[in-house]
């Protein structure tokens, strides 16, 4: 039986009530789930072994931030993949930036060890129960999360690449701070 | 416990016993700039500590200030033996965000450019192996082969090794009458030449022993560490994106996923010689069946128009300016996009919320993915072997470090 967006999300109501906030699919057919960060490890886990579902395959994992969104600024973005019948989906997590924990996943997959790592370094997510929680590409001393949004990368004073002089309300002409 | 594990956790708790070695970060035989600090026992390792980040270059920052189409080049610069790969990669991560259709043309002039760069990305690191054991000589022959192909990349993109070959909606140009006469003459003559690399090292019996049994990792542990590419395909998991979720018409290829069965160095070998062949022969088979037609799509928003129309028409000058100052309709939305790189599943996943830059992109990058296996497959393994470990896993700095 192949899955579906519909299939999945109808597991999701039946294995774990409630947990879903929200769902969206992306332009890429992609369905995105929107869970709770305190369950994020227990439901990843049961996806894995469920019967149906079986996305074994961690793919990647990816923090954001959304400086505008008060009191859900930073988030991961989990992708899976199901290798038996070949559908992918999206878990996402947001939460605030003055408390940014997430429960690991190195329990379930080895591979999130150095991914969780990496959005450690550039976002200052902190995953609870991590082995190793260092930075991994920067060095060790820095003491900011670069991939925050508040660092610039050219000089602040410059306006010539500002969205709204085109127009629109890209993120070039929101302010930060 | 095997035998040989309970002796290293005997030694383990002796101290004074071991020594500590650092290898790299600037060493010879790790081909880029690694560091592991090893804790030796004799020869033996028992234990390693991976540093990384040393050519941390903050892709993933640079890319939100970027418009889309200067983002390719910084695309090159992550697995750097294929470039080719990365950046059609990208062109399609946006394709599919912007919904452009590519032309036939063009999807498969882009196989047979990304085939090409498969067989550099696969030739070198199986040339390398042959250096690491001993055997110089292949690698001689197969680089001036390598050659062959950047001299063919030179013919449709200009560049060598950082090519930015390829735009968004398909192709800068269309293949040169150079480029048809480097592909047909490096289609007949390298097969032979490939094949009798082969000859000197696939059933060699000095190289078998050197190579069998050298940091073997089994199907569940790969999975487990999220291997992707050759080095899972080596394993025994036949998960390749080329068949799992066909881009770019590889669906109408008929091409065989070659696997392993030990996940050891020669099982990465043989896996990465095999997949020359049959990128030979997907690299044929849409020479062969290449369809007429446009080679990119017609996007003015995106594709940037020819120059001698920019400098005689208001219109394309029009385009110009807004494709050169990132003023492209990009709708809001994320799309994830994988494809098949040199060493796995190289996955871009693009946020955009409708400005000139993208608003977040993080790059699935296979080697540093795999790269944290490492210390787990060379326990207890010669310091030799783990310097084979690491070049038959093709570990390229670009990639690992993006």
């Amino acid at each position: 039986m192949n899955l579906s967006n519909e299939l999945v999300l109808a597991r999701f109501e039946q294995e774990f009530p409630g947990v879903v906030k929200a769902t969206e699919t992306g332009i890429d057919g992609i369905l995105a789930v929107e869970i709770d960060r305190e369950q994020v490890a227990d439901v990843l886990r049961k996806m894995r072994d469920d019967s149906v579902l079986q996305f074994n395959f961690l793919s990647s994992l990816n923090g954001m931030h959304f400086p505008q969104n008060e009191g859900r600024e930073l988030g991961v973005v989990y992708h899976l993949h199901n290798w038996v019948k070949n559908f992918r989906m999206r878990v996402k997590i947001f939460f605030p930036i003055s408390n940014p924990h997430v429960p690991t996943l190195t329990g379930v997959w080895p591979t999130a060890n150095w991914m969780e790592r990496q959005e450690y370094d550039f976002f200052g997510i902190v995953f609870d129960g991590h082995p190793d929680l260092r930075r991994i590409l920067n060095v060790d001393d820095l003491d900011v999360f670069p991939m925050r949004k508040e660092f610039k990368m050219e000089d602040g004073t410059r306006t010539d690449k500002d969205d709204r002089f085109f127009g629109r309300d890209g993120h070039e002409g929101r302010s930060f701070d | 416990m095997s035998q040989v594990q309970s002796y290293f956790s005997q030694l383990d708790s002796i101290d004074g016993e071991l020594a500590t070695l650092n290898l790299g970060p600037t060493h010879p035989a790790t081909h880029g700039i690694f560091q592991n600090v090893l804790k030796m026992d004799g020869e033996k390792i028992v234990s390693a500590e991976p540093t990384i980040g040393y050519i941390h270059r903050a892709f993933e920052k640079l890319a939100e200030r970027r418009p889309f189409n200067q983002i390719t080049p910084i695309t090159d610069r992550l697995n750097y033996c294929s470039s080719p790969i990365n950046n059609m990669g990208w062109h399609m991560t946006v394709e599919k965000l912007a919904g452009i259709e590519v032309p036939k043309r063009a999807q498969y002039m882009r196989i047979i450019v990304m085939e090409l760069a498969r067989i550099a990305d696969h030739l070198v690191c199986n040339a390398v192996i042959g250096v690491d054991t001993g055997a110089l000589t292949g690698f001689t022959y197969m680089f001036q082969e390598r050659e062959r192909i950047y001299d063919m990349f030179e013919e449709v993109c200009g560049a060598r090794l950082t090519t930015n070959i390829g735009r968004i909606g398909g192709m800068e140009r269309d293949f040169t009458p150079g480029f048809h006469a480097k592909l047909k003459d490096f289609l007949k003559t390298f097969p032979p030449r490939f094949e009798e690399f082969a000859r000197m090292l696939e059933r060699n019996r000095i190289f078998m022993d050197r190579v069998i049994n050298a940091g073997p990792i089994s199907a569940e542990m790969a999975m487990n560490y999220g291997f992707t590419g050759p080095n899972l395909r080596a394993a025994g998991v036949d998960y390749d994106v080329r068949v799992m979720t066909p881009y770019s018409s590889y669906e109408d290829f008929d091409f065989i996923i070659p696997v392993g069965q030990n996940g050891d160095t020669y099982d990465r070998f043989m896996v990465r010689q095999e997949e020359i062949r049959q990128s030979l022969k997907i690299i044929n088979d849409a020479y062969a069946n290449l369809p007429e037609g446009a080679y990119h799509a017609d996007v003015p928003d995106y594709y940037l128009p020819a120059k001698d129309e920019v400098y005689t028409k208001m219109e394309a000058l029009i385009y110009h300016f807004k494709v050169v100052m990132g003023e492209v309709p990009i709708p809001k939305g994320e799309v994830y996009h994988a494809v098949e790189g040199g060493n796995g599943e190289l996955g871009y996943y693009l946020v955009s919320d409708g400005g000139r830059t993208p608003y977040r992109l993080h790059f699935r990058r296979p080697c540093f993915i795999y790269y944290q296996a490492y210390p787990e497959m060379i326990k207890g393994a010669m310091l030799s072997d783990a310097i084979l470990t690491m070049s038959s896993m093709n570990v390229i700095a670009g990639e690992l470090d993006a």
